[in-house]
């Protein structure tokens, strides 16, 4: 009698196991498909890249393109614009950064124009800065390399990747 | 307090016949008519029925409304202007939704000061208050995911706003699972639409274990003490269920009159403006009913060691949400209701004005000078702003719960408590002992 107990406990303590383990790894395997579905579809994936022609742009104008949904500016700068964001000292920024580390040619200015705090669009005006940016949401402050001067926003506003294609066309993605 | 003994009987063959197989009668008899209610309960008391109202009235006007709307970026403003002009009564039922929700938000947020008032949150109602918190938070989610629908300038600022919010805590791989893309786009409208439609449901279920919860402990009372007998109680049907039919029909009247003459009155004009993603509007605005959120979360404008202003911001938002979970843990006092704390009194009803000062903050631009000290160098107005004010309200918010409520367990001496319900209801009408106690037996013996 007790050898039969002893049985049943072993083959229901089996039972379990099988059972539990196969719960456990089934319940893995189909959650994936449930959260992933909620990334970046392949048809959203596949508008990744951006090519912007250059050659239309004149000095000290921008023009704003979308690059993967969000809108991001190319801005042809100003000797004189270059050289007065150069001249602010490090010191007075809160996410310090070289210019010459944000741009690929100095006239050349590609940032995506979403603010760093809670991603508004900062508008191009002298309010805040003569010749910067000022973000009407929250009233982040860049200069004209997109760096953070004052206002709520940590970061400055992100370089996405690109390339010169050539002289007068750039690949951004 | 909880019916130990059922009171329901069967009255015909066919009653019993379904009482001994699904004693659904004998549940709803029990739980909804002769359930005893302490009789000194005020007009406070009935939001609870209020809000289940709200509940219903949200649900059957968004369930029709979807059967019109189209969750798709290119088409869902059209098709939100459609309903408000081709589909017949669409403006009605868009409206009634549209207000419902600032209706819903009015209701809880009277239920859930009365809460405080009367110290319904505590022992044993620990849980009560608990599952009732979090009925408040799927309702904020629920209320903001709507918000996104119509897809207007303010429904994708805001959803950028709030999920960016997220994004500074879980990082921008979860923003991207979050939004289906690299923006808010067509893919998080999609989203949001089938999550708006699920989380009522949601909300639903918990209420149902909110009501579970409040019968197995019984009602609160504005005395806080509890009822010792058949004598402090009375049947809920008919006693309190027609004061909830009363209440419920003036709630009404006060919300159709909103719904017809003054539609957008909690409405933002930006919200008539169809969504562009490459121009935010001037001025993003929340929705009035998370509006205090909204000034806590801007009023973090300064860095604490390696907490920058924005993951403070984010921070303060989600604790000024959190700290409610623990509101029964913070309040040491044994008293319960407010009516016999005397300084409690006064650091509730400042709380109160202050939450509505931060309702009103959340709404205005963040730099807008409220007392003008001076100028700066480019001639705009400096002095104490908005910011500033928002600031000494989240240092109330968070110090009424995390050093009032602690402290004044210890230090408050309370006032007399009655010795009864009974005994209160009767001293406050000047003493006459026999008749009311009479006619407070004689319903108990109708049902």
């Amino acid at each position: 009698m007790s050898a039969q107990q002893h049985d049943d406990a072993t083959r229901r303590d089996f039972l379990y196991v099988f059972s539990g383990t196969a719960a456990a790894a089934g319940v893995a395997v189909t959650a994936w498909p449930f959260i992933d579905q909620m990334n970046p579809s392949a048809a959203t994936q596949a508008l990744a890249t951006t090519e912007v022609d250059l050659a239309p742009i004149q000095p000290g104008q921008q023009i704003t393109v979308m690059w993967q949904g969000k809108p991001t500016w190319v801005r042809r700068r100003t000797p004189e614009e270059v050289e007065q964001v150069r001249a602010i000292p490090n010191a007075k920024l809160k996410d310090p950064q070289a210019d010459q580390e944000r741009v690929q040619k100095a006239e050349w200015l590609v940032v995506i124009g979403i603010c760093t705090h809670l991603g508004c669009i900062p508008n191009r005006d002298n309010v805040g800065q003569p010749g910067g940016y000022l973000c009407a949401c929250h009233g982040s402050v860049y200069d004209a390399s997109g760096r953070i001067l004052s206002g709520p926003a940590p970061l400055n506003l992100p370089v996405p990747p690109y390339k010169f294609v050539s002289d007068t066309l750039i690949s951004i993605g | 307090m909880a019916s130990g003994h059922s009171t329901y009987t069967p009255s015909n063959g066919l009653t019993r016949w379904l009482d001994a197989r699904l004693p659904i009668l004998r549940f709803a008899n029990d739980n909804l008519l002769s359930f005893p209610t302490p009789k000194n309960l005020n007009y406070a008391y009935t939001f609870g029925a209020i809000l289940f109202y709200c509940l219903v009235v949200q649900i059957v006007t968004g369930i029709v409304l979807a059967m019109h709307f189209v969750p798709n970026s290119a088409l869902a403003f059209n098709s939100v202007e459609y309903i408000m002009r081709d589909v017949n009564y669409g403006w009605l039922l868009r409206y009634i939704h549209m207000n419902g929700a600032s209706f819903f938000f009015i209701a809880v947020y009277v239920h859930i000061f009365r809460g405080l008032y009367y110290g319904s949150y505590k022992d044993p109602r620990e849980v009560l208050w608990i599952l009732g918190v979090l009925i408040f938070l799927v309702m904020m989610a629920t209320a903001f995911l709507g918000y996104t629908l119509p897809w207007s300038q303010m429904s994708l600022w805001g959803a950028n706003v709030i999920t960016n919010l997220l994004g500074a805590l879980l990082g921008t791989d979860f923003t991207q699972w979050l939004w289906g893309g690299y923006s808010v786009d067509n893919p998080t409208l999609q989203r949001f639409f089938s999550l708006h439609y699920l989380l009522p449901f949601v909300i639903l279920g918990i209420s149902v274990l909110h009501v579970w919860a409040l019968h197995h402990v019984g009602n609160n009372n504005p005395t806080g003490i509890d009822p010792k007998g058949p004598q402090d109680t009375v049947p809920l049907m008919p006693y309190y269920t027609a004061k909830y039919y009363f209440v419920i029909a003036l709630f009404t009247i006060a919300f159709a009159a909103v719904v017809f003459y003054a539609p957008n009155l909690f409405g933002h004009v930006d919200h008539y403006v169809e969504a562009d993603p490459l121009k935010t509007p001037a001025h993003i605005a929340p929705e009035w009913y998370l509006g205090a959120f909204y000034a806590m979360l801007r009023a973090m404008d300064f860095n604490i060691l390696f907490l920058d202003s924005k993951l403070l911001g984010v921070l303060t938002m989600l604790g000024a949400i959190a700290i409610l979970f623990i509101v029964p843990w913070l309040d040491t006092s044994k008293v319960r209701s407010a009516r016999y704390r005397p300084v409690y009194w006064w650091c509730f009803w400042i709380f109160v004005v202050n939450y509505a000062i931060l309702s009103w903050a959340g709404l205005q631009p963040a730099g807008s000078v409220l007392l003008q000290t001076g100028v700066d160098a480019d001639g705009a107005a400096t002095g104490f702003n908005i910011t500033h004010l928002s600031q000494i309200g989240t240092a109330y918010y968070f110090a009424f719960f995390i050093i009032i409520m602690p402290l004044l367990g210890l230090f408050e001496t309370p006032r007399a408590l009655p010795e009864s319900i009974a005994k209160a209801v009767l001293a406050k009408k000047g003493g006459a002992a026999g008749a009311p106690a009479g006619a407070a037996a004689a319903p108990e013996s109708r049902v």
